[in-house]
């Protein structure tokens, strides 16, 4: 790299002026959330009556006089308009015109207060806070409709929701868990701590980074707004021709989905570019904390297959909207196009909610084991074995489907192959385990817990994974089963680890140990407890998302109802916990409670603005547990010159 | 597997951990694998209704006793190593700086391998022999039951309703399956609107239903008696209650069946569209003008969909 970069000044992209100061102006004047709404409802308003305008003689309905044009360009101007209230523009217009615009790293310190959170901000540990509580938030939405689910199936037949009703609140709850939680953790905690860890004192793009958030909200309301237009009978998979079929809620999923791939898509590409070009002298690619590993290869994943999504949810709007017909098998279209794109999205998508977790807890495990990462390489090596195959295996959801019947057997046996990767993430925890030192502490438990979820989650899939076999399950309360092991038994698991391990770094507050134990033990005992009967619930032969069942197998469901209800309940335990110690009880952590070596650590918390005094020059690996003599992990105020020397090509590895 | 070569360097005062952990797997291994195949696999759905059912309840017994001994060595191995190795008050050391071992890695590698491996050449000889397993197989379907002695059954799915037509007896459409034990059954699945798939749980059939799709799927009967034909793929609605029921009755009983009902819908018959293996979605709604006036055969709540509403209800 031959960038000339002062250590003061480091990592300031060329061609940028210093920030002027930013003019003085009321606060109801600046961009915000206000402004943003202000803007939202603007744009959708004039994207509603252009709608009209355009294609008031389409009468593709012929149960409402209202056409789909006018909705879809309602909520993309709405967008549109949000973002511009959040003031997303400004500096590219500031730009063009030939003004200063602000750094990342200076902006943050101007701003203070909780005013911040409710901006478009370029400080990354802003905008990782902020995802934190937007993610929280969508998770728990989604959860209450998981709730209604499970009320709805305490009995055989349909007797709280009606059969509308109930397709609406199965839809949401997939759809908001599947494409909002694909950023759980690469939202908050990538974007908070993946910097830290590097040695860098800012994101590549700053900007995409809080668009990236801030497409979220937009997202989230576009979908829940379905729900007022009838919502969407199809799921989170939106098959077509049902999903060209459906009334006015399914724009909403298009929308929501595509602004949300849109967001995935930019989160990704910040990650790559940051760690590629932003980790500090000595952050070789062997001493990447294996959280960073994971975060590169679900970037790649999400930059590489999120926008075969946003292509299959544009071609479905127009279906939908200008009648085009790539879904319609009688004009030449075909059904199994749609089943295709989503697929090829769908299935890296749920390894985009699987390495998350797999990063959280190799990270994690050896801090508490007080032991190096056994088989870093391998780790590794696992995480870009799955990446790669992930991309390999999408028809395994169309065995069934009479596409291609001869080329079953490969994609049986490219499923099948990704359990070896995912297999060296076992092998590392069980290598990481051998006569270590093991600490109970609660993100170790929660670690803990996602090795015994997706252990049975990842089996289940071998399973489905094996054609014969998967002719009884597929489409079954089974799979269900299978893929809530591993995502909630997984990526959840994993992100309530993250919470407990990162928040005192986060927020410099620690979160209540007993009441965390406690969250640990319900959430675990009632996940078991809920999903564990659902696959003999699948292989006694319910399908999925309907409302009537065998009666036979009420009991099964009852049981599982109410496992789930007190699932809900712990979850709840975790949100009071989380008010509780951040608003009220707020007891001060600033050092490093669980003495980690993770360079994150080495810092104050929360890091101070500009994470890193200086650049900091890395030193060693930060799993070197036990290592006797071995150099600290960093040196956090390295000599004048050498930073730049570093950048100019020269070793600093002493 | 590699619990064996446990890494190096334990105190000689210390026990052989990786020995001990060994036993104990394979002793439980065995026991479980056991029970799986003597007692478990006779109860393991789908059942033993059909010849491709049958198969699947042994290829998910074996796949449930490669699974046992893999979830038992990780189980055991946490439980060992959480009770045993857990730090005690006061030792404030490191553990032991352990970043590896090549031949742990190494057979943990090649064993999983291997093991992969196995599932999925046996899950292809599953898939061949019997004859795609019951799964849906596109219109060109590569793995056929041999015997030209087949009943074909055209299953229509459309919301929410199957019905079953029968090409070998005049193309008659019934709205209850009826298949003969022991002769082989060529299902032929196609939909009227949207994606629906055809799961006959019993029989261990399932196939997708697309629009202007013909996909195949084989079983052959071999016990008398009732099944369940649920849809298995969200397809709006009333989803949830599109479930009917079939039977398996002797080669006679079907054959009377079969004539009788053939003379008895020949009125029917007449004014649907000759068969086919598909059906253009747009003509079916004209159809229905002409079927609602005839006794017999109904759409989902009565009706056939009016033409000029393509809409779900």
């Amino acid at each position: 790299m031959s960038i000339e970069i002062e250590p003061e000044k480091a990592q300031q992209p060329a061609g940028h002026g210093p920030a002027g100061p930013v003019p003085a102006r009321p606060w109801w004047m600046r961009p915000a959330i206000h402004t943003a709404v202000v803007g939202a409802v603007l744009g959708y308003l004039v994207g509603h009556w252009l709608g009209n305008f355009l294609s008031h003689d389409y009468a593709r309905n012929a149960l409402s006089d209202m056409n789909d044009f006018p909705l879809v360009l309602g909520y993309v101007l709405g967008t549109v308009g949000w973002l511009a209230g959040l003031g997303v523009f400004n500096d590219l217009l500031r730009q063009m015109a030939g003004k200063p615009v602000p750094v990342a790293e200076e902006e943050e310190e101007a701003v203070s207060g909780l005013s911040k959170y409710f901006r478009f901000t370029l400080d990354h540990k802003v905008v990782g806070i902020q995802y934190l509580i937007g993610m929280i938030i969508y998770f728990c939405t989604a959860g209450l409709f998981a709730m209604a689910i499970r009320t709805e199936l305490l009995s055989p037949t349909y007797h709280v929701m009606n059969a509308s009703t109930y397709v609406e609140v199965v839809g949401e709850h997939g759809t908001m868990m599947m494409m909002l939680m694909s950023s759980v953790v690469l939202g908050p905690f990538g974007n908070y701590l993946m910097p830290l860890m590097i040695g860098s004192k800012r994101m590549a793009f700053p900007r995409l980074e809080a668009l990236s958030f801030w497409l979220t909200p937009a997202a989230f309301i576009v979908l829940l707004s379905g729900v007022l237009v009838g919502g969407f009978p199809f799921g989170w998979t939106g098959y077509a021709p049902l999903s060209v079929q459906a009334t006015q809620g399914a724009d909403s999923y298009a929308v929501a989905f595509g602004l949300m791939g849109i967001s995935i898509i930019l989160a990704g590409f910040n990650i790559i570019v940051t760690v590629i070009n932003y980790r500090a002298p000595g952050m070789r690619w062997s001493r990447l904390p294996i959280f960073v590993w994971s975060m590169v290869t679900v970037s790649f994943l999400m930059v590489l297959a999120t926008p075969v999504l946003v292509g299959g949810m544009y071609m479905l709007l127009t279906d939908r909207t200008v009648e085009t017909a790539f879904f319609a098998g009688q004009l030449g279209g075909s059904s199994y196009l749609y089943q295709n794109l989503f697929w090829f999205f769908g299935h890296p998508e749920v390894y985009i909610l699987a390495l998350p977790g797999f990063g959280i807890v190799s990270e994690i495990l050896p801090v508490f084991c007080r032991k190096p990462l056994f088989g870093y390489r391998v780790a590794g090596a696992g995480m870009i074995g799955v990446a790669l195959l992930s991309f390999f295996v999408w028809q395994h959801h169309l065995f069934d489907s009479g596409i291609n019947p001869e080329m079953r057997p490969l994609f049986m046996l490219t499923t099948e192959l990704i359990s070896i990767p995912t297999g060296f993430i076992y092998l590392v925890a069980i290598g990481t385990l051998w006569k270590a030192k093991i600490r109970f502490t609660v993100p170790m438990l929660f670690a803990l817990g996602l090795y015994f979820n997706f252990l049975i989650g990842g089996i289940s899939g071998v399973f489905l994974s094996d054609v014969p076999a998967d002719t009884t399950e597929h489409g079954s309360f089974f799979v269900m089963s299978h893929f809530h092991y591993t995502i909630m038994g997984g990526l959840i698991f994993a992100f309530m680890a993250a919470c407990y391990y990162w928040l005192p770094k986060m927020l410099g507050i620690k979160l209540n140990e007993t009441l965390g134990k406690i969250h640990f033990w319900t959430m675990f005992i009632f996940f078991n407890s809920t999903f564990l009967p659902l696959f003999a619930v699948g292989m006694l032969g319910q399908p999925r998302r309907v409302f009537e069942y065998a009666r036979n197998l009420q009991t099964l469901n009852d049981w599982v109802s109410i496992s789930a209800f007190l699932l809900g309940g712990s979850i709840l335990i975790f949100v009071i916990n989380f008010i509780w110690s951040t608003l009220f009880a707020r007891e001060p952590e600033v050092g490093n409670p669980w003495q980690s070596r993770g360079l994150e650590w080495q810092v104050s918390s929360p890091p101070p603005g500009g994470n890193f005094e200086h650049i900091p020059v890395v030193l060693s690996s930060p799993y070197d547990y036990g290592v006797r003599d071995a150099p600290p992990v960093a040196d956090l105020h390295p000599p004048v010159g050498v930073v730049s020397a570093a950048y100019a090509g020269a070793g600093v590895e002493a | 597997m590699a619990t064996s070569e446990a890494p190096a360097a334990a105190a000689p005062a210390e026990p052989s951990h990786g020995r001990r952990i060994f036993l104990i797997w394979i002793v439980l291994a065995v026991v479980a694998d056991v029970l799986i195949w003597a007692v478990w696999r006779p109860h393991l759905p789908p059942g033993q209704m059909s010849s491709s059912a049958e198969h699947q309840q042994v290829d998910i017994a074996v796949l449930a006793m490669a699974a046992a001994p893999v979830m038992l060595f990780v189980w055991v191995y946490f439980a060992y190593a959480l009770t045993n190795w857990r730090h005690r008050a006061g030792d404030d050391d490191d553990g032991p700086p352990i970043f590896g071992h090549t031949g742990i890695q190494a057979t943990w590698i090649i064993g999983t391998a291997v093991v992969v491996l196995a599932a999925f050449v046996f899950g292809t000889v599953e898939l061949i022999v019997p004859a795609g397993a019951g799964a849906g197989e596109g219109p060109l379907p590569v793995w056929k039951p041999s015997g030209n002695n087949t009943l074909q059954v055209q299953v229509i799915a459309q919301q929410w309703v199957f019905t079953y037509r029968y090409p070998q007896f005049g193309g008659m459409e019934t709205t209850q399956l009826v298949l003969p034990e022991g002769r082989n059954v060529e299902f032929h699945v196609t939909s009227l609107d949207v994606i629906h798939s055809f799961w006959a749980y019993q029989l261990g059939v399932k196939a997708d239903a697309n629009p202007m799709v013909d996909d195949v799927a084989y079983t052959k009967p071999e016990h008398l008696g009732g099944f369940t034909v649920r849809c298995n793929e969200l397809c709006g609605l009333w989803h949830g209650a599109m479930y009917n029921y079939g039977k398996v009755v002797s080669a006679a009983d079907f054959q009377t069946w079969a004539t009788s009902s053939q003379a008895q819908l020949a009125k029917v018959t007449k004014i649907l569209p000759p068969y086919a293996l598909t059906y253009e979605p747009t003509v079916v709604p004209q159809l229905g003008q002409d079927l609602v006036k005839v006794a017999g055969i109904t759409g989902a709540n009565g009706y056939y969909y009016n033409p000029g509403d393509p809409e779900q209800p």
